[in-house]
């Protein structure tokens, strides 16, 4: 099947004073129609940042900026800034920001809020447009008299919704949600996560959920890809990873888990994820490795496991 | 906007605003409706000929009401306070008496005396004389003349025949107490106009002007224009002055602000450049060489003044505040559904600062009002548009306060005064009442 995001060598450096931080650095990975993925990876491995580079929405201190993009086979990378803005952004790619509480506008009205995308994208009555974010409402479950509420007047759920409501208003094929359910309770989590489900079941659509919160995400995950230091590790099923991780980085990941009916000690990896800015030459791991070898001093290969999976560790080579 | 204006009304300080405000809307939109602008121009430049009827810098009559003495009214008697008779006295000639009583009843003397002759003739004038009777029996002849047209002015005052033989001038003379010359005598005064007039159809009438020494609501000045006009035409042109240069004002440097921080890089960098070279151009100055130079006129003062300050100092403060609110997460999800540049700064960055420029704006409404002001006194007023600045520019030019004209300079001080105060009042509470840092639970 035609893959309806091809990413290929990603780049995306800033520059700091400090140096140049490589927060994703050389990202290849495809991502089949109506499958839900979900990145994991520690604070700082570049998740958001990959997020960000596929949406192209770079900050001033964007340093390097490469790769290729294809988005149903169009090389969105080729686009300038004023038609990825007219034709990807909401059209084809929708995003949930980090921190989706924040980022609706406190001074205008959710309902407004909602339907901002469609007057931004496309020539909607007033009318019309609020017929849609009622629906978009109803997809979501917010209540429909919300429309005229202000975000403050909204617990953190709801403006969760809202913002999801957002992403979804425009049809678009893809949805990049950037951990969408951190600030929630998790009984509000798991409301969400089904919503979540449901939803991309009834409309077909594609997620990206990036998350940290490794055991929430297997209700939605059908892919799964782990990041650490900018790069990818380990790509592969879901079914696989969650059950039998295989980078010993995803093995560690794992076993930091709580599970309920194993008896488990909880582990957690030694050291620091290393610094972005000069990163260790070799596997970027290697420093807090448990299985660290010899080898390990070069740039290991991707290499490809018999279940499909893609690790990116010598041990597999 | 209907809750912020209920908690305004919270504060009496801006509940005495709010009736400033009232007050001076009302007055501005009276003016505007009883005296339109062309009608104003009209009776503010118009020949003396206009307010003829007025005294020469009366105070306002109310004044009349806090001395002692009592003050005089201007006096017209005219064609049916009199008794007219004609006697016929040949074929062509009749002679016309014209009686008219005068009860006089002020403790000051008037300020001037005119008697105005409305003959109707074909070819012959009639010849006129005044007569006047003291109410203690004295009897002046005077005014022997022929009028030089159908109405005719016969400045009492300034005939200086009569001054010499009175020994004074008449309006003292006429009206003074023989036994006491500085007090005028209380009674009733006779005055008859004796007319001839030669031809068969022929006839006269004749008014007598006696000015007194208040005028009006308001006083008058120098060429007996009513002082009212202006403060009431005042009212309208500081408001739309004040509002129009503080909402120009305000709105351009908020836009320019929004831009420069939105884009930053070399349209920030463009903008804050602008805006030092800005605030070390003086603005007094260059709006006296535009007086001189170019045009007078309050509107082209108005729009320059716009011109010159569209990117003010505020720019910065503005700036510093939507370099904070352009990083906040909101801006960053409007971008990712595709808001465009202009999206994001007119409808999420500006709105985000409103609170804190309506304040703003409101403060600088009385600076403005003052600034006409100033202009008008340093004599760059609008020649045409009496003002508030125009009427303490003319007292100062006839020395007021050295003549005691008091009202002149004081009744469009006071209206400026309480028009900034009323603005002052409002906008300190306002500032309550949006900035969160000031804001009381």
């Amino acid at each position: 099947m035609e893959p309806i995001l091809k990413v290929e060598d990603l780049r995306l450096y800033f520059r700091t004073t400090k140096g140049i931080v490589q927060a994703v650095d050389g990202v290849s990975f495809e991502l089949a129609p109506r499958t839900a993925m979900v990145i994991v990876g520690e604070s700082g491995c570049g998740k958001s940042s990959l997020a960000k580079a596929i949406l192209r929405l770079l900050p001033r201190n964007t340093h390097t900026y490469s790769g290729k993009v294809f988005l149903d086979g169009m090389d969105v990378m080729e686009l300038s800034d004023e038609q990825f803005r007219r034709e990807v952004r909401w059209k084809k790619i929708s995003y949930v920001a980090q921190a989706a509480m924040n980022s609706l506008n406190p001074v205008i009205k959710v309902g407004n809020q909602v339907a901002e995308p469609l007057f931004v994208h496309g020539k909607f009555t007033k009318e019309e447009a609020l017929n849609r974010v009622v629906e978009a409402f109803q997809i979501v479950g917010v209540p429909v008299d919300f429309v005229d509420r202000y975000p403050f007047e909204l617990s953190g759920g709801m403006r969760q919704r809202v913002v999801i409501a957002m992403a979804l208003i425009t049809n678009p094929r893809l949805v990049i949600l950037d951990e969408p359910t951190s600030a929630l309770d998790v009984l509000t989590q798991a409301n969400i996560m089904n919503s979540l489900k449901r939803i991309r079941e009834d409309f077909e659509l594609t997620y990206i959920l990036i998350t940290h919160d490794i055991s929430t995400s297997s209700e939605l995950a059908l892919d799964a890809m782990v990041m650490y230091a900018g790069q990818i590790v380990e790509l592969g099923k879901a079914g696989h990873f969650y059950l039998e991780p295989l980078h010993p980085y995803s093995q560690k990941l794992m076993a930091s888990v709580p599970t309920l009916r194993e008896d488990k000690e909880l582990e957690f990896i030694p050291g620091q994820p290393p610094s972005l800015i000069n990163p260790p030459t070799g596997c970027r791991f290697a420093p807090r490795c448990p299985r660290r070898f010899s080898a390990c001093e070069q740039e290991p290969p991707m290499v490809e496991y018999k279940d499909g999976r893609k690790i990116k560790c010598h041990l597999y080579a | 906007m209907k809750a912020a204006f209920k908690e305004l009304t919270r504060y009496k300080s801006a509940v005495v605003g709010l009736f400033i405000l009232a007050f001076l809307v009302a007055l501005a939109v009276y003016a505007v409706i009883t005296i339109p602008y062309g009608e104003a121009i009209r009776l503010w430049r118009g020949s003396e000929a206009m307010w003829r009827y007025n005294p020469r810098t009366a105070a306002p009559a109310w004044i009349d009401y806090l001395t002692p003495k009592r003050l005089l009214r201007t006096v017209i008697l005219g064609p049916d306070d009199a008794q007219k008779e004609v006697e016929v006295l040949s074929e062509r000639t009749r002679r016309v008496l014209i009686t008219y009583q005068l009860d006089y009843k002020a403790d000051v003397f008037p300020t001037e005396l005119a008697v105005v002759f409305k003959s109707v003739y074909e070819k012959k004038p009639p010849r006129v004389e005044v007569i006047w009777k003291t109410p203690d029996g004295r009897e002046f002849s005077f005014g022997r003349q022929i009028p030089s047209a159908q109405v005719h002015w016969y400045t009492v005052s300034q005939d200086k025949d009569l001054i010499t033989s009175l020994h004074g001038p008449p309006e003292k003379v006429l009206f003074q107490d023989p036994s006491d010359p500085d007090r005028p005598l209380k009674g009733l005064h006779t005055i008859i106009i004796k007319a001839y007039v030669f031809e068969p159809k022929a006839d006269i009438d004749a008014e007598v002007v006696v000015y007194g020494t208040v005028y009006g609501i308001a006083g008058t000045d120098h060429l007996r224009r009513d002082i009212g006009v202006a403060l009431l035409w005042g009212a309208p042109i500081a408001l739309a002055f004040g509002l129009g240069a503080s909402f120009g004002i305000t709105i351009s440097s908020i836009i320019f602000a929004a831009i420069g921080a939105w884009f930053s890089g070399f349209v920030d960098g463009l903008v804050q450049r602008l805006t030092e070279i800005r605030m070390v151009i003086p603005t007094l100055p260059i709006l006296i060489m535009v007086g001189l130079f170019y045009s007078k006129s309050i509107w082209v003062i108005l729009a320059v003044l716009i011109v010159l300050n569209l990117i003010e100092s505020s720019v910065k403060t503005y700036r510093a505040m939507f370099l904070q609110e352009k990083r906040a997460p909101y801006i960053e999800a409007a971008r990712s559904y595709g808001a465009g540049h202009l999206r994001i700064v007119f409808r999420y960055l500006i709105p985000r600062v409103i609170p804190w420029l309506i304040p703003g704006f409101v403060l600088a409404v009385p600076a403005y009002v003052f600034l006409e002001a100033s202009l008008s006194v340093l004599g760059l007023g609008d020649p045409v548009l009496p003002t508030w600045g125009k009427l303490l520019s003319d007292a100062f030019g006839h020395g007021a306060l050295y003549h005691g004209y008091y009202y002149w300079v004081l009744e469009p001080a006071f209206l400026l005064m309480v028009t900034g105060f009323g603005f002052t009042l409002i906008g300190y509470t306002m500032d309550k009442i949006f900035n969160p840092k000031l804001r009381e639970i």
